[in-house]
């Protein structure tokens, strides 16, 4: 990837838009045109209508931002995640929607199948798919377990050269758009998390079928909605990576998953800045602009601490990712810090706006609606707060760090 | 046929520009710079073009300091130019004059021999407006400036020109320079697999000095300031007392 370029030359410079190297300042700029020409005039419509944004998801897809980390060789940008999580932050910013449709093509759905996939597999789930052409879709969560990831109740059956699946799948993105879905089930529940083993189902598989859709807070553009497998029946050869590895690939994708949330939150937090600051800067009150009001400056100040500390966790973990490093502590932090960013700059946006914040002639209740669920899917973040604290644990645990001895030692107390 | 674009790095049009506390010109220091808008519409002509077979190779020059680099990796050799010249000045900083930047031009034209030449009609930071019709001069060429349609069909184009007294249509032979304005086309977006493409494409750096041109100011610049400021408009109740007044006050009849 590009990245690897760069992986002895000082990586001080990856803090800020301005010291990137040109390619990444180039894709964001790319991003942010294609969001502020395609995705601002559409996006109040996406949410009122709850309408799928087809033609602008075509035209990612054009432009390679729906696989952009995956190799050219199999139709994607060639790109890394750094790359991905700028996109992700840009696309955001003009449409949450558009960005979630994004994010699960390229990090829920193209990242496991280029990571696990077979060579023939790749040229048929991955190829069409990281190109745009088609979208997949990640089916996890069940009814009966969001969190619960290793209690997964769908069933698989091996019968002669065909896998038969049983369950249903619930909150799924994408779901009635998407060509194929990565489906999660078990084997044999006794091994309960190791039982487990991913396969890639066409969604127009005898067998596969879809709920309704849900009625969202927010990204009402995608599709949310179940997926019900009845005796579903997939060729032997749809399983992806070895069998019992589901557990593992469901872990590995949601760590990527969490960069490309914390991307999307991002984008909304920086929406919800922009919005606040100008309105700040026009809006009257007391004989001035409110923006030379403290309350107001303090507002600013923290919802811009807040949203560059999350984009700094976020790149770290980026480029942690690209590195080939263990990443799934940054990712978290990442996640976690995005998506509570984006919510408290939501948040305060309307209230610095005020009135109009509440009404849909600005898109502050927008924002407001489309943060909220950063801070559910793709790990809670009290999930996330249990990685991060799981992770932190086990390094204490097994380094010695040095502490100061206690104070009140006779040495300390000695006077003389 | 063969196309050469120039392009040039100017401060983005969302910019609030500022004048300098030295007066002599505007702050540039981390300022937001990106292509020319009416040079994206040259290369996005160009890349059409090559679309078409009409073109065969596309050379993109830009004269700047180091990061005009960027805009030629990332506006020119992302959207489908072949290759890039940099005519590298020492600073960001550094500004060339028109007839300099238009003689630094024929110099490399006469190396490329290019059938055509595009730019934007003018660049938004000085608008110019004079390096088109300046090149087109020093190399003896024909020229169609500010144009809105193209249509090249072997040794000829057909071309309209927007002017401020209506369109204008021409026949103009090639070699030609040909300077483009906003309604020509709408520039394409860059493709990521683009943008990594571009990386690698040659961009060969040069310096004025080289091709024997000098970019010593014939001009000197005694102050830059900010326009006045707009005072209020007013209203006037009947027709007579508006030509009182724009005869009167604003002295424009």
């Amino acid at each position: 990837g590009i990245n690897a370029e760069y992986m002895g030359v000082g990586r001080a410079r990856f803090t800020s838009y301005a010291t990137l190297p040109q390619e990444y300042k180039a894709i964001r700029d790319m991003s942010r045109q294609f969001a502020e020409q395609e995705l601002f005039p559409i996006a109040a419509e996406v949410d009122v209508q709850h309408k799928f944004p087809a033609e602008a998801v075509k035209k990612l897809g054009e432009l390679g931002l729906m696989g952009v980390a995956v190799s050219q060789e199999y139709g994607g940008a060639g790109m890394d995640y750094l790359a991905y999580a700028i996109a992700m932050e840009e696309i955001s910013r003009g449409c949450a929607s558009t960005g979630v449709i994004m994010s699960v093509n390229n990090s829920l759905y193209s990242t496991p199948v280029d990571k696990y996939a077979t060579h023939e597999q790749k040229l048929q789930f991955l190829t069409p798919f990281a190109s745009g052409k088609q979208l997949g879709c990640f089916g996890l969560t069940e009814p009966g377990n969001g969190s619960d990831a290793g209690a997964a109740n769908t069933t698989a059956r091996l019968d002669g050269n065909e896998w038969v699946l049983n369950g249903t799948k619930s909150w799924i993105t994408n779901a009635h758009e998407a060509d194929v879905a990565i489906v999660f089930a078990t084997t044999d529940k006794s091994l309960k998390h190791k039982g487990i083993s991913a396969f890639l189902v066409p969604t127009k598989t005898p067998g596969f079928s879809l709920g309704n859709k849900e009625d969202k807070l927010g990204i009402r553009g995608s599709s949310t909605a179940n997926l019900i497998m009845e005796n579903c029946r997939i060729p032997k050869d749809y399983l992806l990576g070895k069998p019992g590895y589901g557990f593992k690939i469901a872990m590995s994708t949601l760590d990527a998953g969490r960069i490309g949330i914390a991307g999307q939150a991002l984008g909304i937090a920086q929406a919800s800045l922009d919005i606040a600051a100008k309105y700040s800067l026009e809006r009257k009150a007391f004989g001035n602009t409110i923006a030379k009001l403290y309350a107001i400056q303090l507002k600013l100040s923290q919802m811009a601490s807040k949203l560059e500390a999350a984009r700094l966790l976020t790149w770290k973990a980026a480029i942690a990712k690209d590195r080939g490093d263990d990443f799934t502590q940054a990712a978290a932090m990442a996640k976690l810090n995005a998506s509570e960013a984006a919510t408290f700059c939501a948040h305060q946006a309307i209230q610095i706006l005020g009135g109009m914040g509440y009404v849909s002639d600005m898109p502050a209740e927008r924002y407001y609606r489309d943060a909220r669920i950063t801070e559910i899917y793709e790990g809670t973040s009290e999930i996330q707060h249990l990685v991060i604290a799981n992770n932190l644990l086990k390094d204490y645990g097994s380094t010695n760090v040095k502490v100061p001895a206690a104070p009140h030692s006779a040495k300390a107390r000695a006077t003389d | 046929l063969k196309a050469l674009v120039s392009i040039k790095r100017v401060i983005d049009y969302t910019v609030k520009v500022r004048v300098r506390p030295d007066k002599l010109g505007v702050i540039k220091d981390n300022v937001k710079h990106s292509c020319n808008p009416f040079d994206e519409i040259a290369v996005e002509q160009a890349v059409r073009m090559k679309e078409k077979k009409l073109v065969g190779e596309i050379v993109a020059v830009s004269i700047g300091g180091p990061k005009s680099v960027e805009v030629l990796r990332g506006s020119a050799l992302a959207l489908g130019v072949d290759r890039a010249i940099h005519v590298k000045l020492p600073s960001d900083n550094d500004d060339v004059e028109s007839l300099a930047v238009a003689k630094i031009l024929h110099k490399i034209a006469e190396k490329e021999k290019p059938d055509v030449i595009l730019t934007g009609k003018q660049a938004i930071d000085d608008d110019s407006c004079a390096v088109p019709q300046m090149l087109a001069g020093l190399l003896g060429w024909s020229q169609a400036t500010f144009i809105s349609e193209l249509e090249v069909a072997g040794k000829t184009a057909k071309i309209c020109r927007e002017t401020d007294a209506g369109m204008q249509r021409l026949e103009v032979s090639l070699p030609s320079v040909i300077s483009c304005d906003l309604r020509l086309n709408e520039p394409r977006y860059a493709k990521l697999p683009e943008i990594m493409k571009a990386k690698k494409k040659p961009l060969q750096e040069i310096t004025a000095d080289s091709l024997g041109v000098s970019t010593q100011p014939k001009i000197q610049i005694l102050e830059v300031a900010d326009p006045p400021t707009r005072a209020a408009g007013r209203k006037v109740k009947t027709v007579e007392e508006l030509i009182t007044k724009l005869k009167t006050e604003a002295k424009v009849i």
